[in-house]
């Protein structure tokens, strides 16, 4: 049973992880109906500027942080810019996109591999102070509390951001109709690349927190992020904002409780597939989706 | 004579993966040319590649009996898959197909019958240079006859508008889950080729990323024409040959490379490298892969 609880508070923190990825991942789609597959790319870049920050430039982990999100945001713009701007006139703006966010990502990772090199590399060991709680069998770093912490922070700070800002109205205005947004007077191009600037800084976000969590950092893991992004944000609907959060978190559960339940590690993924899979094919819209058009 | 057998001995090697690649291109741009975006055609030619292999090496199959088998195999599944997820559009196609992708490569890791993670081995290498070329002059040769045959005209008109080609009277059902069940074939095909060409095959070769790069091929080259693909795959898999004639070994930057000319051929053809040949009679280069004006 403690084996169990266990579990389930782990899926919990690596759950946060996955839902800040994937809340930064849905708002693009929510805003664009665009899929920006260069999203795992800024996580990568984002986790492995902070370790620069922290290993060469003597920073300490919390001057580091919102250094490198910001710097993952910057991306975002760079990425609306060239990969993004110039194909919004296109009819088929979802699937040249699409592809222009491929060949984004495909930079990106050669720039974090040709800076950083091909190998695993982490965060030097006294990069944060770890206290471990113990209560009721169930062992809790202070780590973790920190990465759920900072992750709750940025999710609810987005949501509250979206529902009272100036800005976020008017993010949600471009959302629901990008022509009638500009009709009323919103700079639909700067919010779109606001949209972005954010979207990219809560996927550093979650580069930085996955790096420390698991301690280890490559240019390839965003790979590992990429799929289940996509799991998350479609179990919680495209482009909703809650739904990703809870998304998330159901991932992150739905992943320990398979290890738990098939006693190996190796069906993990295959569940989640086959569920993604399933809710595509049963409720398009997602577990938390407004039922928007998905045809025609 | 000599030069050639040079040549042979040099890029032999090469001249085949451009050929398998080229045949895999092809099997999506049967799907893309129905407006469809599929990212499952490398687990097609994975389980083509699968059944083959395993019917050669433990059920003694000749080596036509396996390439047959495990092209129907391909074929079979994507009718099967196509029935149900070609309800789905754009970005959700594209993302069911790629968990199914997922789920068919987890299944190879986990499956006994398959090798596991290690992969399948000990296929002869049965299959040579000339029939992978006649192979791929057959299929062109086939899609160059479909594409003006009635099923050609109406992938196209689906491809185009597919509300509109349903009001039409074409059975849009119909001739999209044909498209997706050719493009499985022929990807099955190219697996179980490939699986006779090199000895040894693994899950991971099948994944994701597989997906993606047969996408850069079509659209680098053009997915309008069969050509297209057939000229991106062949520049793709050579270019790192080409960068190291041109004294570029490092690897991040052939990557780079690799993103850079899909981000150009994005931004600026559209129709891919081979508009630059053929100034295309249809000027809307926007409508691809099922593109509708969406009012959001």
């Amino acid at each position: 049973m403690n084996v169990l609880l266990q579990q389930l508070v782990n899926g919990l923190f690596i759950g946060s992880v996955y839902g800040l990825f994937a809340v930064g991942y849905t708002l693009v789609f929510g805003v664009l109906d665009i899929l920006n597959l260069a999203h795992p790319a800024v996580f990568t870049l984002g986790g492995l500027t902070a370790l620069w920050l922290v290993e060469s430039a003597g920073l300490t982990i919390f001057q580091a942080f919102p250094i490198a999100v910001l710097i993952a945001g910057l991306l975002g713009l760079l990425l609306d810019r060239v990969a993004f701007a110039p194909l919004r006139h296109r009819a088929d703006t979802y699937f040249s996109g699409l592809i222009s966010s491929i060949a984004m990502a495909i930079m990106f990772e050669s720039v974090a591999l040709g800076v950083f090199g091909a190998h695993t590399v982490r965060f030097p060991a006294n990069t944060m102070t770890l206290h471990i709680w113990r209560f009721a069998g169930i062992t809790v770093t202070s780590l973790q509390v920190e990465i759920v912490a900072v992750a709750l922070l940025f999710m609810v700070g987005l949501t509250q951001f979206l529902k009272r800002s100036r800005t976020g109205k008017a993010i949600r205005a471009v959302a629901e109709n990008e022509r009638m947004a500009r009709l009323l007077g919103i700079h639909v191009d700067g919010i779109i690349a606001f949209t972005f600037f954010i979207s990219s800084a809560l996927g550093g976000a979650a580069g930085i927190l996955f790096g420390l969590y698991f301690d280890a950092l490559s240019p390839d893991m965003g790979r590992s992020i990429e799929l289940k992004g996509l799991a998350v944000i479609v179990l919680g609907g495209m482009g909703s904002i809650p739904g990703a959060i809870a998304g998330g978190l159901a991932f992150g559960l739905s992943e320990v409780l398979t290890v738990a339940i098939t006693g190996t590690s190796n069906l993990r993924d295959a569940v989640a597939f086959a569920v993604l899979f399933a809710i595509l094919l049963l409720r398009p819209s997602g577990l938390l989706g407004r039922a928007r058009m998905r045809e025609a | 004579m000599a030069q050639l057998t040079y040549f042979f001995a040099v890029y032999g090697s090469l001249v085949n993966f451009i050929g398998i690649n080229a045949l895999l291109a092809l099997s999506l741009y049967v799907t893309l040319s129905a407006g469809q975006l599929s990212l499952g055609n490398a687990a097609f030619a994975g389980i083509g590649g699968y059944t083959a292999g395993i019917l050669t090496t433990q059920f003694g199959f000749p080596y036509s009996l396996s390439l047959l088998a495990g092209s129907l195999a391909a074929a079979l599944v994507g009718f099967l898959l196509g029935l149900p997820v070609l309800r789905l559009r754009g970005v959700f196609l594209a993302i069911a197909t790629l968990s199914f992708g997922e789920v068919v490569r987890i299944a190879a890791i986990n499956l006994k019958i398959t090798g596991g993670a290690e992969g399948l081995m000990g296929m002869p290498t049965h299959t040579k240079t000339g029939f992978i070329y006649l192979v791929i002059i057959g299929v062109c040769y086939f899609l160059a006859k479909l594409r003006y045959s009635k099923a050609g005209w109406s992938f196209e008109s689906i491809r185009e508008d597919e509300t509109a080609a349903a009001a039409m009277g074409i059975n849009t059902t119909y001739y999209k889950t044909l498209a997706f069940t050719i493009g499985a074939f022929i990807a099955g095909l190219a697996g179980a080729m490939y699986a006779h060409l090199s000895y040894i095959i693994t899950p991971g070769e099948f994944g994701f990323s597989a997906a993606v790069n047969l996408l850069i091929y079509c659209i680098v080259g053009g997915s309008r024409v069969w050509v297209g693909p057939v000229l991106g795959a062949a520049l793709l898999t050579a270019l790192p040959e080409i960068l190291r004639g041109t004294g570029i070994t490092a690897g991040p930057i052939r990557m780079f490379v690799n993103g850079l000319i899909l981000l150009i051929v994005i931004l600026f053809l559209p129709n891919g490298l081979v508009s630059l040949f053929q100034r295309c009679r249809t000027v809307d280069a926007g409508v691809l892969a099922g593109a509708e004006i969406e009012e959001k």
